[in-house]
C-alpha cells in the first residue's frame, strides 16, 4: 500500500539526508518527496509518499519520530488530507495540434507557460490521477518533458 | 571573559564531570591537546583511534557513565567508525570528538579531511558539525544528554580548527531545548495494568532480559519481580549479570548458543515478558516458529523495538525500572494466589530440561578445553572480575561457563560483533576501576585485531588480565565450515600466528603459556597475581565447538546439542 506523510524538521543543513538516509538504510521505499520551509523558518516540512504494509509504516513511523532532528510525524493514514502535485510538461504544438493541446489544457484548467512556435509548455497541478489523466492524453500529441513536484499535502479541517 | 573554542572544549568536559579522555592527537586537534595540560583531566594515549572508542565503550558500560573520546580529522576520525558502530548497536553512551579541516576547506578536499558526519551518520544516536564557536558550549551539552538519556548511544562532535581558535564569552547552557527529542520513560498505567492481569493467567511464563535492564540499572527490580511471581528469568547475551546467574530462576542464556532450558522454555511458554530486549536474530531464529504460544509483553524505552521483528500484544513504552516498579507494586497490592501450587508445574518441566541437557564439556588428561579455562577464571576469581570478551567462540564460552552476578560486569559487543573489542575495553574499564580485576576472555584471531592497545595498558599502569584461548583457528567461522561446509576451513586456519608470550614480553607485559590441562590453575595464578598487564596464552583443543548451536534461520528448538 502507498502511504502519505508530512515530517517537521528543524530547518538545517543535512537534516533531509538524515531523511534520506533512513530510508536507505532500512530498506524502505521512498516514492517521491518534496521539502520547503514553513511558515516558521526554523522548520522545514517533508512531504513523502512510501510504500509498506502495516508493520513497515508502523516502523517507518516510529524511526522517522526517533531522529532528533524530526520534530513531528503526520501520519495521513489517520487523518483525512488533500494532496497535489504540479507537472511541468512541455508537449510539442505544430500547426495540427496547436488547438487540440489548448483544449486538453483547459479541460484540466492548466495553463501555458511559454509559448514557442512548436512548443507549448504547461502547468497543471491536481492530486496524481489527474495528472497522470492529462500526461496520456498529451502523450498522443507527443511530450517532450515532464517535470513533477512529488505530492504536498495537508489535513483536512473538521467539518462543522 | 572570551575564552577559545579549545578552552570551551575543556570547561564543557568539566561541567558534565569528565575525569578521563581516550585519544589521539593530530593536526586537526592539536589546539586542544595544546589546551589540555592546564586543565585537570586525564588523557590516556592510544595506539589507533579505533582503540580509543572501544576504551571509551569499555568505560561507559562499566560505570554507567559516559565515555569520552578525542581524535583528530580525516583517518583518525574514519578510524573511530568500528567502535562507534558497536557502542550503536549496544547503546552505549559515548561522546566522539573529531577534528576537522578549516570551515573554510570543508568540502574542498584539504588533507586530513572526511565527511565524518556523513560517515557516522547511519550507526550514531545524533552528530554535529559545530561551524561557529557560538553553537560549542550548546551543542557539547546536547550531545552528553544524548548520549545518555532515552535508549543511550554514540554520539559524534565534529569540530574545525578554527572553532578551536575562535574566541567567544563563555557561558554553558542550563537548559537543553530539542523539539524532536523527548523519549519516554513513565511506562503508561493502562498497559502495565493489561499486562498483570496477563501476567495472573499466565501458567508458563517466561522473562526474557535484555541489556536495557542494564542500561536502565534495573537489576533489582527485576529479581524482586521475577520472585514475586516465581517467573523463570532467561537474558541476552546483552542482559547477562541482569539477573544473577545463580539463582533457583535462572535459565541461563537464550539463543543461537543459549541453553537447552532457556530455548525450550521460550518456545513452549504462554506469555513471554521481554523487557528491554529487541527480539534480535541471533534469540528469535525463525521468526514464524519463535515463541509460537506466547502472548508477549513487550518493555523497551524505544517504540522502534517493538513490533519491529515479531509482533507485540501488550507495548509497554519506558524506562524498565520505572515499569518494573509499577508491575511490582501491582503484585504487591494484589499477589497472585497459590503462586507456589500454580508454578509448580512448569518449573518442575524446566528442571526437567535442565537435567536432561546442562551445559557440558568433557576435560581430559593431555589437551585444554577452552570451557575449561573459562570455568578456571571463573572459580580463580572468585566471580568477581569485570569480563570483557572478543568476538566468536571464545565470547560463547565467556557467556556460558563464566557466572555474572551483577550487572556491568560483562562488556562484550553483542550487536555488531566487533572482533578486537576485548581488549581495549578491558582498558576502558580498568581505567574506571583500578583495584578491580579486569580479563579479557579472547581468542587467538580477534586479539590481533586490536593488540598495539597493549602498550597503552602498560604506559598507563593499567594491568589488564587477556586470556586467549589459542585454538589457531578463526574459530567460530571454522565451527561454522565443520558443521555446514563439509570442514573445508577455507581462509580460518590461524597457524602462522605471533609468539604471544614473547609479543607480551616485547609490550613490556608479563606473557605466560599454559600448554597442558594441569598448567591452566598455576598460569592464571600467576597472572592474577601480577601487577603488570597479562598475556595468557592457553593452547586449547583446536577444533572444539560450542553447543548448543542453533543454526541460523532455525526455530530455536532445533538446538543442536553435541
Amino acid at each position: 500500500m502507498r502511504h502519505t506523510l508530512g515530517v517537521l524538521v528543524e530547518n538545517q543543513p543535512g537534516v533531509l539526508s538524515r531523511v534520506a538516509g533512513l530510508f536507505s538504510g532500512r530498506s524502505f521505499n521512498i516514492e517521491c518527496l518534496t521539502v520547503a520551509e514553513t511558515l516558521d523558518p526554523e522548520v522545514s516540512r517533508i512531504t513523502l509518499v512510501t510504500t509498506g504494509d502495516e508493520m513497515i509504516m508502523e516502523q517507518i513511523v516510529k524511526q522517522l519520530n526517533k531522529l532528533v532532528s524530526v520534530i513531528k510525524v503526520i501520519d495521513f493514514r489517520e487523518v483525512k488530507f488533500v494532496d497535489r502535485e504540479m507537472a511541468l510538461i512541455k508537449v510539442k504544438a505544430e500547426a495540427a495540434t496547436r488547438a487540440e493541446v489548448l483544449r486538453i489544457v483547459d479541460i484540466f484548467r492548466g495553463k501555458v507557460v511559454d509559448v514557442s512556435p512548436t512548443f507549448y509548455t504547461i502547468e497543471v497541478t491536481g492530486d496524481e490521477g489527474k495528472i497522470q489523466a492529462i500526461l496520456d492524453l498529451l502523450e498522443q500529441l507527443g511530450i517532450v518533458e515532464v517535470v513533477r513536484t512529488g505530492k504536498v499535502a495537508i489535513a483536512r479541517s473538521k467539518k462543522g | 571573559m572570551k575564552l577559545t573554542g579549545a578552552q570551551i572544549f575543556f570547561e564543557c568536559l568539566k561541567a558534565e564531570k569528565v575525569d578521563v579522555i581516550f585519544g589521539l592527537p593530530g593536526g586537526a586537534v592539536i589546539d586542544i591537546y595544546d589546551e589540555m595540560p592546564k586543565h585537570n583531566i586525564r588523557h590516556i594515549l592510544v595506539r589507533h583511534e579505533q582503540g580509543a572508542t572501544h576504551m571509551a565503550d569499555g568505560y561507559a558500560r562499566a560505570t554507567g557513565r559516559v565515555g569520552v573520546c578525542l581524535v583528530t580529522s580525516g583517518p583518525g576520525a574514519t578510524n573511530t567508525v568500528t567502535g562507534i558502530a558497536t557502542a550503536y548497536m549496544d547503546s552505549i553512551p559515548i561522546v566522539v570528538f573529531t577534528g576537522q579541516v578549516p570551515t573554510a576547506l570543508i568540502g574542498n578536499d584539504a588533507f586530513q579531511e572526511a565527511d565524518i558526519v556523513g560517515i557516522s551518520r547511519p550507526c550514531t544516536k545524533h552528530n554535529f558539525l559545530v561551524t561557529d564557536v557560538r553553537d560549542l558550549a550548546r551543542i557539547i551539552r546536547e550531545a552528553f544528554y544524548l548520549a545518555r538519556s532515552g535508549r543511550p548511544g554514540p554520539v559524534l562532535v565534529d569540530l574545525p580548527k578554527d572553532v578551536q581558535n575562535a574566541k567567544i564569552d563563555f557561558k554553558y547552557p542550563k537548559k537543553i531545548d530539542l523539539k524532536g527529542y523527548k523519549p519516554t520513560y513513565e511506562a503508561h498505567m493502562g498497559q502495565i495494568k493489561r499486562a498483570y492481569t496477563a501476567i495472573g493467567k499466565a501458567k508458563k511464563p517466561v522473562i526474557y532480559a535484555g541489556g536495557g535492564v542494564i542500561a536502565s540499572s534495573a537489576a533489582k527490580e527485576l529479581k524482586q519481580f521475577g520472585e514475586s511471581i516465581k517467573c523463570p528469568v532467561t537474558t541476552t547475551l546483552m542482559g547477562l549479570g541482569g539477573f544473577p546467574a545463580p539463582h533457583e530462576l535462572w535459565l541461563g542464556m537464550l539463543g543461537m548458543h543459549g541453553t537447552f532450558r532457556a530455548n525450550m522454555a521460550v518456545a513452549t511458554t504462554d506469555l513471554l515478558i521481554a523487557i528491554g530486549a529487541r527480539f534480535d536474530d541471533r534469540i528469535t531464529g525463525k521468526l514464524d516458529e519463535f515463541a509460537p504460544t506466547a502472548k508477549i509483553i513487550h518493555i523497551d524505552i524505544d517504540p522502534t523495538s517493538i513490533s519491529k521483528n515479531v509482533k507485540v500484544d501488550i507495548p509497554i513504552v519506558g524506562d524498565c525500572k520505572d515499569a518494573l516498579k509499577k508491575l511490582l507494586r501491582l503484585v504487591k497490592e494484589n499477589p497472585i494466589s497459590n503462586l507456589k501450587k500454580v508454578r509448580k508445574p512448569w518449573l518442575d518441566q524446566i528442571q526437567k530440561w535442565k537435567e536432561t541437557y546442562p551445559l557440558a564439556y568433557e576435560q581430559t588428561d593431555d589437551v585444554i578445553k577452552p570451557q575449561y579455562v573459562v570455568e578456571k577464571l571463573y572459580e580463580l576469581s572468585k566471580g568477581k572480575a569485570i569480563i570483557t570478551t572478543e568476538v566468536g567462540q571464545n565470547q560463547m564460552w565467556a557467556a556460558q561457563y563464566y557466572h555474572f552476578f551483577e550487572p556491568r560486569t560483562l562488556l562484550t559487543s553483542g550487536g555488531l560483533g566487533t572482533m578486537g573489542y576485548g581488549l581495549p575495553a578491558a582498558i576502558g574499564a580498568q581505567a574506571a576501576f583500578p583495584d578491580r580485576l579486569v580479563l579479557d576472555i579472547a581468542g587467538d584471531g580477534s586479539i590481533q585485531m586490536c593488540i598495539q592497545e597493549l602498550t597503552t595498558a602498560v604506559e598507563n599502569n593499567l594491568p589488564v588480565k587477556v586470556a586467549i584461548l589459542n585454538n589457531q583457528y578463526l574459530g567460530m567461522v571454522r565451527q561454522w565450515q565443520q558443521i555446514f561446509y563439509e570442514k573445508q576451513y577455507c581462509a580460518t586456519c590461524l597457524k602462522i600466528a605471533p609468539d604471544f608470550v614473547k609479543l607480551a614480553e616485547a609490550y613490556g607485559a608479563l606473557g605466560l603459556r599454559a600448554t597442558k590441562p594441569n598448567e591452566v590453575e598455576p598460569v592464571i595464578r600467576e597472572a592474577f597475581a601480577s601487577p603488570k598487564p597479562v598475556i595468557m596464552d592457553f593452547a586449547v583443543n583446536p577444533e572444539e565447538c560450542v553447543y548448543p548451536m542453533v543454526p541460523a534461520g532455525a526455530a530455536m528448538t532445533e538446538m543442536l546439542l553435541v
